[in-house]
């Protein structure tokens, strides 16, 4: 093991977890939000706009990431449409992860009873507030772990995005045992780098697996009567 | 308006569900502020539908809906301001599990009313200290029991200021020993002068609250008059025998 090449090139490896980082960021919180405006459209059955949220769905989960990359990075320009590399990962994984949220917040809607919206509405909420301040918040709680699976699954897929010439953690291992042949080290600090990123996140997910399930709901109380 | 203390008058309403036979078969029926109409019937007679159908919760196949001389439809822009209006209770209570008593209590005055937070505050805790559980307030709904939960979505159904309640089959899941605390708190707001349309199964308790009776099967008020009457000497032949169910251990001791 070549601690000296270790040294030298591990601020490359820094340089692309930052990058990864953002890009993470950025196409998971899309996606949440996209998720979350699909599984509405869907629940509340908005005639045209459900169908065309159920195409995109199983367009989005039947395709592999690293074909939609391909098609965005390399099929669109021929239709002159040039996206740069930074474009295509955030399009290409908030296009992805959108649908895989949706149906996470779909199996959350789906499980709370329609009485809980027909209260809503004998209090005289609007459809739409009966959605935000009583299913939404039952529903993501009961979604949270499925959502949290998905962040880390996002965050995973991240490593194909070297195909489309981002200079991500994956895109300087291969650029380095490229260059100088040095594949052990290379892709040592490669996998370091992804744990590095994904064990702190699963933590938190795990954290806040756990506060959802138990706070807020009272469950840890003594439940008396029926 | 013809009749100012008429609050809710239906005309022949019909309802179906799935495009079946009808559930309501031409359902004509009125009743003023102030009064407590009681509707009984079997099993599958009509009466929740009925109930349902008053609160827009149901679309209908025809007949028309009159609250305070206005017709009400629930495809209207200002339905939901007019559910304000029609407080309703459901048979499994149905607080929301994510949010405490005093919060299951507030959250229709303060999102949809926009009333300040102070005096919204002062009013539930009132409330929850007439129904005997203002020591619940920051417990949550799985805290609770069957019968505390149904006084919490009473008070929540309360603090509306509805104009009518409707009431649907409010003890049906409880065990018979929690029965007796929902009821006393519907006997009291009766006493109040609230007014109110109740579907239930307890008899004793339907002649104690009521001030009419509607006698309901298979979608048609099959008869109608003063609780007294009604449980005392019902005119149909099909009231007196939906009546002795409810005795059959004296039927049982006659023969």
């Amino acid at each position: 093991m070549d601690m000296e090449f270790i040294r030298n090139y591990y601020p490359l490896y820094v340089e692309a977890a930052k990058m990864t980082i953002v890009i993470a960021l950025i196409g998971i919180i899309l996606s949440l939000l996209i998720g979350l405006l699909c599984s509405m459209i869907k629940k509340l059955e908005i005639p045209v706009l459900k169908t065309i949220v159920n195409i995109y769905i199983e367009l989005s989960r039947n395709t592999p990431l690293l074909i939609q990359l391909f098609f965005l990075y390399f099929g669109l320009p021929k239709l002159g449409i040039v996206l740069s590399s930074e474009t295509c990962a955030i399009v290409g994984l908030t296009f992805l992860g959108g649908s895989y949220m949706a149906e996470a917040f779909r199996t959350g809607i789906d499980s709370v009873s329609d009485i809980q919206l027909e209260s809503g509405l004998s209090l005289g909420f609007t459809r739409w507030q009966t959605f935000l301040h009583i299913v939404m918040p039952q529903a993501i709680a009961t979604s949270i772990p499925v959502l949290c699976a998905n962040v880390i699954f996002l965050i995973k897929e991240t490593s194909v995005f070297s195909a489309v010439a981002l200079a991500d953690l994956m895109f300087v291992a291969k650029d380095l045992i490229g260059i100088y042949y040095k594949t052990d080290e290379a892709l040592l600090m490669l996998v370091l780098s992804y744990l590095v990123l994904l064990l702190p996140v699963s933590l938190i997910c795990t954290w806040i697996e756990r506060r959802a399930r138990y706070a807020g709901f009272g469950n840890t109380g003594t439940v008396s009567g029926n | 308006m013809k009749n100012e203390k008429e609050i809710l008058k239906v005309e022949h309403l019909v309802k179906s569900y799935d495009k079946g036979d009808p559930i309501l078969k031409d359902f004509s029926f009125m009743m003023n502020k102030g009064e407590v109409v009681v509707i009984v019937g079997p099993s599958g007679c009509g009466k929740s539908t009925f109930l349902r159908c008053m609160n827009m919760l149901e679309p209908i196949d025809s007949g028309k809906i009159i609250f305070k001389g206005r017709p009400i439809n629930r495809e209207g822009k200002n339905a939901h301001e007019i559910r304000q209006k029609i407080g309703m209770v459901f048979q499994s209570y149905d607080l929301f599990p994510h949010k405490s008593i005093l919060g299951n209590i507030l959250l229709a005055p303060l999102k949809v009313q926009k009333r300040d937070k102070k005096e919204a505050e002062q009013e539930a805790e009132q409330l929850l200290d007439r129904v005997g559980l203002l020591d619940k307030k920051d417990a949550y709904p799985r805290q609770l029991s069957g019968g505390q939960k149904q006084r919490v979505a009473i008070v929540r159904a309360l603090i509306m200021h509805p104009e009518i309640l409707l009431l649907d089959e409010i003890t049906a899941a409880l065990d018979p020993e929690m029965v007796r605390e929902v009821l006393q708190v519907v006997l009291e707001l009766a006493k109040d002068g609230m007014t109110m349309l109740i579907v239930t199964h307890e008899m004793e308790f339907a002649r104690a609250v009521a001030d009419r009776v509607l006698f309901l099967d298979q979608g048609e008020i099959i008869e109608e008059g003063h609780p007294a009457d009604f449980f005392a000497k019902p005119e149909t032949e099909r009231a007196k025998q939906f009546l002795n169910t409810f005795h059959y251990e004296a039927i049982d001791a006659q023969a």
